[in-house]
């Protein structure tokens, strides 16, 4: 029996001692080499191979831990987190405080900490509603959008140009911009209708690199690669705000946007329209013949989506007061993807979650801003193996319903 | 056969192809009001295929499918498929098809999308008229798994059914949409004889009290034999045989497709 | 005359790079039916990994034969390395898995490379060495077609024929197209699926790399970001010749590189990048099987 164990424990160690060897084979040319072609010399950086054996040592422990836990997982595993957000939400006596302090919270934000603190939390609400609006589109109706950024860059070009040329307000310009990005949703929704996944996510990635292309070389349209600046922040009657008057206002109005966002959506989400889109993402073929027009619910999902993009984004231009077609590369639409992923697909409060952790986070570790994309990397390949319903899974309903006709 | 009945189907000459190969070959088949009809076959034979072309999952190459409802008769080549349900087909999948993820209810909720029609803004705006409609829904939903004998597992996600209830809730799905036939691709694949014998009850009872005629595709024989009024055998995509369950028991050349089968097995 | 030559001959170069890479996704696509993202970072690490290795021999004072043979064979297994590694990562505990996790996962698995090449490296454009030798023959021509052209097509069409005469005829080869054919089948008949993935991507990792290496040094420069686009218009060729389809990934290749170099070269090079999209939303909605794909019901 105990021989039986330690022959287990020498073989995992076997397994990790490879592991560890292999990766540094593998780090070794780019992790320990670096080429400085300017003053022709070379650097050897030797300690990173040593961190690399000792790190992918003690990884690939865990590594084969949690697959092997992965492997023998059933339905049951649902996770403390979930059964915690579970908790919380279900029952009023601990829901309702929670709600009366965050609400206190939010409030309080803005006079509590600097002007900077507020700017980075209207950033994060920002996401919080394209987090929101992907959700619909990726999560809820599965299909894989990797072209955000275009409608969000449509929304923020709306207000500025708008702006720029007939002076419009912002109030007028942020239900435009909503429309501009359900119109430009749907549109883009025709061609790939019948595109399976995969396709799907190539050509709108396609699209937001043209969106941009065009952004950066129309130059009688955007202003090319200068972009528009002095884009006015929102007004509030015709009060003359001083800058850290502007920033409070805009970061109530976006508080208000982001709860009117989530209270459409979940209406939605408890609706025809809604289940339909789920049904979509289970099974497009069952779901034509279930009676289900699946170019309209398509074109729906596309649409609901990309409306809170270009709202997003006439935010955004706001916000910053200014800009050009460097803001909305397609980083910008996997950074709102991993908000989707982490946070948890098809679940609001994951959704927000995510947007907090992933914009508030890089933020506040400033040392740690440098790794972010490669973090982000990180974050999705291993969320879709561990836990690929994200910190916290979407619940579905459970239905109440009168018990007549015997 | 009994003239005097309705025909609510009508395919002639039915063709299909994949790239060379011809899955069904000028294939004709009625079904009157009230019928239980089965298509069987070997494997391989064709069957799914012709479920997919009067579905409208595919196009076929040429033939005529003719829908006829009311006395008014309509030719549903290559309409689509959601359009095919409305007017009144629904059907089961071989390969089960589930919302897996979605609840029980909800699964049958979705079969109730095309009998209603609250819009994006109903959902948002919740006026009388939508949460009406909702609560109909679920109602409705409801009745129907308590007519199939799936009341206690309402709630449950339907990837975690065991199988013959996945198979049971299928059928509840398609009733949903309210259909006049109802086309079941091998119902009773992967159940044991009990769940068979129940599920040969059930099919029954549709027909007799909802008034539903019924197209089964099925390879458990004596399941075939004992529910339907009249069987059509395929086989390579070309009907070979046509009759009551008495008439097929020794048509010969059913008998000698499915021992041909057998040799190849 | 010579400029619509030049113009056909650098369409010809481009698309032959294009299908060095675009051989690694229809292979992997039509075994897993995986849009592997990550596709494009195994073709800059192979560029990086030659770089790197160039460099290191030139210090060591190697003559230029054993500098391009050691760096391109550097270059070949450090990438074939990569992609085998990225497979058994990300890839493989998700065989069971959704698709749109799988694709997400590969999106993430590229991120990471990316920056894991930026962070250990630069994020600056790298001078890359000439490690092509100059042909004498050339000389006369050379406002035409410059000899990394030559060179560069000469290798994708040795490659090419290697690469048929793989899936063709070897073991391995047809155990791959058993595979793509039908998994659980090819199980059944005894077919180790695991393994003929692992080479899948060992194979199209190595010809990527090889797309880098001549590629570095016919541009002259690289940088961590290199493979994102290139590999993306890599697949829009393999989607445009039919995805799955190895002659096909090479027909779509070369329509793609003509079109980017005519384009570009008569009208305007504004947009050259916008082509590639404008190609696959057209192929996708007019023949979404590509040229020589099978048509699918
Ligand atoms: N999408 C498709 N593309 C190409 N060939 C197909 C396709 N679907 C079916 N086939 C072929 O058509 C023929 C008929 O298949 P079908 O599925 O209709 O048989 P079946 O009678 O339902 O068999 P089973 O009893 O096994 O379900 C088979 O040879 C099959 O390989
Ligand atoms: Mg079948």
């Amino acid at each position: 029996m105990t021989t039986d164990i330690s022959a287990s424990k020498i073989d995992g160690i076997k397994k990790s001692v490879y592991t560890a060897l292999w990766f540094m084979f593998l780090t070794f040319p780019i992790m320990v080499i670096k080429v400085n072609t300017i003053d022709n010399i070379i650097i050897w950086r030797w300690e990173n191979m040593f961190f690399i054996g000792a790190g992918s040592f003690i990884l690939s422990f865990i590594w084969r831990y949690m697959i092997s836990k992965n492997e023998m997982k059933s339905e049951d595993s649902t996770g403390i987190l979930q059964t915690f957000s579970e908790k919380i939400t279900s029952e009023k006596k601990i829901y309702i405080p929670i709600i009366i302090a965050a609400a206190v919270f939010v409030i309080a934000f803005p006079f509590i900490f600097s002007m900077y603190n507020t700017n980075i939390m209207i950033t994060a609400l920002i996401y919080v509603m394209l987090g929101l609006g992907l959700n619909i589109v990726v999560g809820i109706s599965g299909h894989l959008f990797l072209g955000y950024a275009a409608f969000y860059a449509a929304g923020a070009y709306t207000y500025a140009l708008l702006n720029h040329h007939f002076d419009i307000s912002f109030w007028f310009a942020l239900p435009i911009g909503a429309a501009i990005g359900a119109v430009i949703g749907i549109l883009l929704g025709f061609p790939v209708l019948r595109l399976k996944g995969d396709y799907l996510a190539i050509v709108t990635l396609g699209f937001g690199e043209i969106v941009r292309l065009i952004l950066e070389n129309w130059n009688d349209f955007s202003f090319g690669p200068s972009g528009i600046a002095n884009i006015p922040r929102p007004p509030l009657f015709n009060l003359k705000l001083s800058l850290s008057e502007a920033i409070v206002y805009l970061y109530f109005i976006m508080v208000v946007l982001c709860i009117f966002t989530v209270f459409i959506i979940r209406r939605l989400e408890d609706s025809r329209i809604g289940r339909a889109l789920v049904a979509l993402r289970e099974d497009e073929t069952a779901c034509q013949a279930m009676g289900i027009d699946k170019t309209k619910i398509k074109l729906t999902a596309f649409a609901l989506g990309t409306t809170w993009a270009g709202m997003g984004g006439v935010l955004f231009a706001a916000k910053t007061t200014f800009v050009n077609p460097s803001s909305f590369t397609i980083w910008e639409s996997i950074m709102v993807l991993c908000i989707v992923v982490l946070g948890g697909m098809g679940s609001i409060v994951g959704v927000i979650i995510g947007a907090m952790i992933l914009i508030l986070l890089p933020e506040y570790l400033r040392a740690f801003s440098e790794y972010r994309m490669i973090i982000f990397g990180i974050v999705l390949v291993l969320m879709m193996i561990f836990r690929p319903g994200g910190i916290v899974t979407s619940v579905r309903k459970n239905y109440k319903f009168e018990l007549e006709s015997k | 056969m009994k003239p005097s009945k309705e025909k609510i189907l009508e395919v002639k000459k039915l063709t299909m192809d994949f790239g060379g190969l011809r899955a069904i070959d000028s294939f004709d088949l009625d079904i009157c009001d009230k019928e239980i009809v089965a298509l069987i076959g070997p494997n391989g034979a064709g069957k799914t295929t012709f479920f997919n072309c009067i579905t409208g999952i595919y196009k076929p190459a040429s033939g005529d499918i003719v829908i006829n409802k009311n006395g008014k008769k309509e030719r549903i080549n290559g309409v689509r498929p959601n359009l095919i349900t409305e007017k009144g087909f629904a059907r089961t999948f071989q390969n089960i098809r589930l919302f897996g993820n979605m609840t029980v209810l909800e699964n049958v909720m979705i079969g109730r999308h095309c009998r209603s029609k609250s819009s994006v803004a109903g959902a948002i705006l919740r006026n009388k008229a939508s949460i009406q409609e909702e609560k109909d829904i679920v109602n409705f939903s409801y009745n129907i798994l308590k007519k199939i004998g799936l009341q206690n597992s309402v709630n449950e996600l339907a990837n975690n059914l065991p199988y013959g209830d996945q198979r049971r809730l299928e059928i509840a799905r398609a009733l949903a949409t309210e259909p006049f036939l109802l086309l079941l691709d091998e119902p009773a694949a992967g159940m044991n004889p009990n769940e068979t014998a129940e599920l040969a009850d059930l099919i029954k009872r549709i027909r007799d009290e909802e008034g539903i005629s019924i197209l089964l595709i099925e390879h458990d024989m004596k399941l075939v034999m004992k529910l339907s009024e009249l069987i059509f055998v395929v086989d390579y995509g070309k009907k070979i045989a046509q009759g009551t369950p008495e008439e097929i028991k020794v048509n010969p050349n059913v008998i000698k497709a499915y021992l041909g089968e057998e040799t190849n097995a | 005359m010579d400029y619509f030559l030049e113009l056909f001959l650098g369409g010809l170069t481009r698309g032959s790079i294009y299908a060095l890479i675009a051989l690694g996704y229809t292979m992997v696509y039509g075994i897993i039916q995986l849009i592997n993202f990550a596709h494009g970072e195994i073709y800059m690490i192979g560029a990086f990994t030659a770089l790197i290795a160039a460099s290191v021999l030139t210090f060591a004072g190697l003559n230029q034969l054993a500098i391009i043979v050691i760096a391109a064979l550097a270059a070949i297994i450090y990438s074939a390395a990569y992609g085998y590694t990225i497979e058994k990562i990300a890839y493989k505990p998700l065989r069971n898995a959704p698709r749109l996790s799988v694709l997400i996962s590969a999106i993430g698995m590229s991120l990471f490379l990316q920056n894991y090449v930026l962070l250990a490296q630069t994020s600056n454009f790298l001078p890359f060495p000439e490690l092509i030798p100059e042909f004498e023959f050339l000389k006369p021509y050379s406002h035409i077609i410059r000899p990394s052209e030559l060179f560069i097509c000469i290798t994708t069409a040795v490659i090419m024929l290697l690469l048929t005469f793989l899936i063709k005829f070897t073991k391995i080869g047809k155990a791959m197209r058993a595979a793509a054919q039908d998994k659980t089948m090819a199980m059944l008949l005894g077919i180790d699926v695991n393994l003929v993935i692992s080479v899948t991507f060992i194979v199209g990792s190595a010809t990527a790399a090889i797309g880098g290496v001549l590629i570095a040094s016919h541009i002259g420069q690289i940088n961590f970001y290199m493979g994102f686009i290139a590999g993306i218009k890599a697949f829009v060729a393999a989607v445009l010749g039919g995805i799955g389809s190895i002659p096909g990934a090479v027909l779509g290749s070369l329509i793609l590189g003509w079109t980017e170099s005519f384009f570009t070269g008569y009208i305007s090079s504004d947009y050259e990048d916008a082509f590639a999209f404008l190609f696959l939303v057209l192929i996708l909605i007019f023949r979404p099987s590509g040229i020589l794909g099978k048509k699918e019901y």
